[in-house]
């Protein structure tokens, strides 16, 4: 199955009942998907928007009446989400968000890239907030992944984004999906707007003209964001035990990294690879606990570098970091990255003990 | 034993309004509630309120209220009435918000006919911010940003946003209608009251433009506002039905 159209089938199955998006390659296979899958169920939505604007605030709307809402785009379009996003983050408003990232700055191109981590991790509209951000790197891990999304979304009442690429959104292989969810087995939204039938009447609302609500509100967040990253960070580590360097990517650019390692093993170079599963928050103590007997890591993005910067706040020293990117929809080949950690493997003597 | 003529709405909160003296926004809020306490559909209200001076709403109205990004009310309410369709929605916007920043999500959300209503409040200037000109503002009319008056070529002229709206397929009805004088006031009332009866049967995008005095940003004492909208402010926008699809009585 194609890769937008696990996380579609996964998302209706998650019980994503709203979902509005506007037209941008490379991700309209998803858009197209919810228009049938919600079409199909008695109580789904789906509405064409149009504008990235006004799809991400039909979220916002959704969301407040209490539904599971999802909207998808591509970079330039993510952009345009990101006033609703701070909304959603503020207003403490549960929604999945999937950007499908293209070439970059500006209209770039439709190739696949990891342009936006920056933007991504780094909370992406105004104000004091941070988002969860999933990276899936293959189909299965969409269709693991994008329930996950509701979930964190629902718990944490916050905005998530899966972060994808052309490539992982295109891609076709056999997944398993898990069983749909009863939607009443939800626990409930004691904080939705659906009538004040009953029960005094709420509002949601992300003025807060008194200075010092504010400051309550982003400590809030904050200890939020606390627990989120104490719960929520994940890894994957291959062939990492007794590894020398420690090549650390993600979603598509791990793929080509785990075909690099995989060749670089067969030369008897000891290699491993370290995928981050959340970008925010970062899996800092993971990689921490790897820096006690791994001193060199050679981190490998499609882009110019950016999560270079995690790795080396994470690793705060504990180790040597080298970058090796390519932007601009490049795709890198796992022969290209074998010999890239093969000159830093020698380079460092790390053949020798 | 007398009979009591005159009482707070059951659906405003017991709160004392911010709104500057003489503003029109307090008239409507009023209004509103009184519309939804006699259709009994308190219950089932769903309000949304604006980045602009009713942004506040959420303080006044007793129902359930949700704060939309500046410009996006109608796409929040779009969201909110697909989800519970069965619920009474409307969004509640200053001419700033809804005819500059937010245009394209109303025109589009009145051309797929969404089942909502909307208050929507032409005072012709941008009341919270200070004062500045709006899409609504009138030729000739000052503002902070139209020292000596808006001027067509340096400015471009007023949006007529309910004509605009009334063009479009998927709206149902449209008033415009002012607060500037007791038979205005009611004529107000009947509009609303008509309006969010056309979303209860269900029949399509509803909404009232409502000509409402600021005399703070205007710099007018609060009668020469309301006799400024009459004498002046109704030239350009002229109190009528702009649009009426409704075959018969609802």
């Amino acid at each position: 199955m194609r890769g937008s159209h696990v996380i579609g089938e996964a998302a209706a199955r998650a019980g994503c009942r709203f979902y509005a998006g506007y037209p941008i390659t490379p991700q309209n296979e998803l858009t197209e998907y919810m228009a049938g899958s919600m079409a199909r169920l008695e109580d789904g939505t789906f509405i064409q928007a149009e504008s990235e604007l006004a799809a991400i605030n039909m979220v916002i709307g959704a969301s407040m009446a209490g539904s599971r809402a999802m909207t998808s785009s591509s970079s330039p379009g993510i952009s345009l989400k990101q006033e609703g996003i701070s909304f959603l983050a503020a207003q403490e408003l549960p929604a999945v968000i999937v950007n499908i990232m293209r070439g970059g700055p500006g209209l770039g191109n439709i190739a696949p890239t990891q342009g936006d981590y920056f933007q991504a991790t780094r909370g992406g509209g105004h104000g004091d907030y941070r988002t969860i951000v999933l990276a899936p790197s293959s189909g299965q891990e969409l269709a693991d992944l994008t329930p996950m999304a509701f979930e964190y979304a629902d718990k944490y009442r916050t905005p998530v984004l899966i972060l994808g690429d052309g490539m992982i959104g295109q891609m076709m292989e056999p997944v398993i999906f898990s069983d749909p969810i009863d939607l009443r087995e939800l626990p409930p939204r004691p904080w939705k707007l659906d009538g004040a039938k009953g029960r005094p009447s709420r509002f949601i609302r992300s003025l807060l003209l008194d200075t010092s609500q504010e400051e309550d509100l982003n400590w809030k967040l904050a200890r939020k964001y606390d627990s989120i990253i104490r719960e929520v960070a994940g890894a994957e580590a291959y062939l990492a035990s007794d590894a020398r360097l420690i090549v650390i990517a993600y979603g598509t650019a791990a793929r080509i990294a785990r075909g690099a390692v995989k060749r670089v093993r067969e030369m008897g170079l000891k290699v491993g690879l370290f995928r981050p599963v959340t970008l925010w928050p970062f899996p800092k103590r993971a990689l921490m606990k790897m820096s006690r007997h791994v001193k060199e890591f050679l981190v490998f993005e499609m882009n110019t570098g950016q999560m270079v910067e995690d790795v080396r706040l994470s690793l705060e020293g504990r180790g040597n970091v080298h970058f090796y990117g390519r932007p601009g929809g490049v795709i890198s080949t796992p022969e290209e990255i074998s010999n890239v950690i093969n000159r830093l493997y020698y380079r460092q003597y790390l053949e020798e003990e | 034993m007398l009979k009591k003529v005159f009482q707070r709405p059951g659906y405003l909160k017991k709160a004392a309004f911010h709104y500057c003296p003489g503003c029109g926004h307090s008239i409507v809020h009023r209004l509103v509630a009184e519309v939804i306490e006699e259709l009994g559909v308190g219950e089932k209200v769903i309000g949304v309120s604006p980045a602009g001076c009713a942004v506040l709403a959420y303080y006044y109205f007793d129902v359930d209220i949700g704060e939309a990004p500046h410009g996006r009310g109608t796409a929040v309410a779009t969201g909110i009435k697909r989800s519970l369709p069965d619920r009474i929605v409307f969004s509640y916007q200053g001419d700033g918000d809804i005819a500059a920043i937010g245009t394209a999500e109303t025109i589009h959300t009145a051309n797929r006919g969404e089942n909502i209503t909307v208050i929507f409040i032409n005072n012709g200037i941008y009341g919270m911010t200070g004062g500045q000109m709006a899409p609504t503002t009138v030729l000739g009319q000052n503002s902070t940003t139209t020292p000596g008056g808006r001027d067509m070529i340096r400015d471009g002229y007023p949006l007529d946003l309910s004509e605009m709206l009334a063009i479009t397929r998927g709206s149902v009805y449209i008033e415009r209608t002012s607060v500037s004088s007791p038979k205005n006031i009611r004529r107000t009332k009947r509009a609303i009251t008509k309006a969010f009866k056309v979303q209860i049967a269900g029949l399509g995008f509803s909404l009232v433009e409502i000509l409402s005095p600021c005399p703070v940003n205007w710099k007018m004492s609060p009668v020469d506002a309301v006799k400024w909208i009459d004498e002046s402010m109704v030239k350009t926008f002229p109190l009528k039905v702009i649009k009426d699809e409704i075959a018969k009585e609802i």
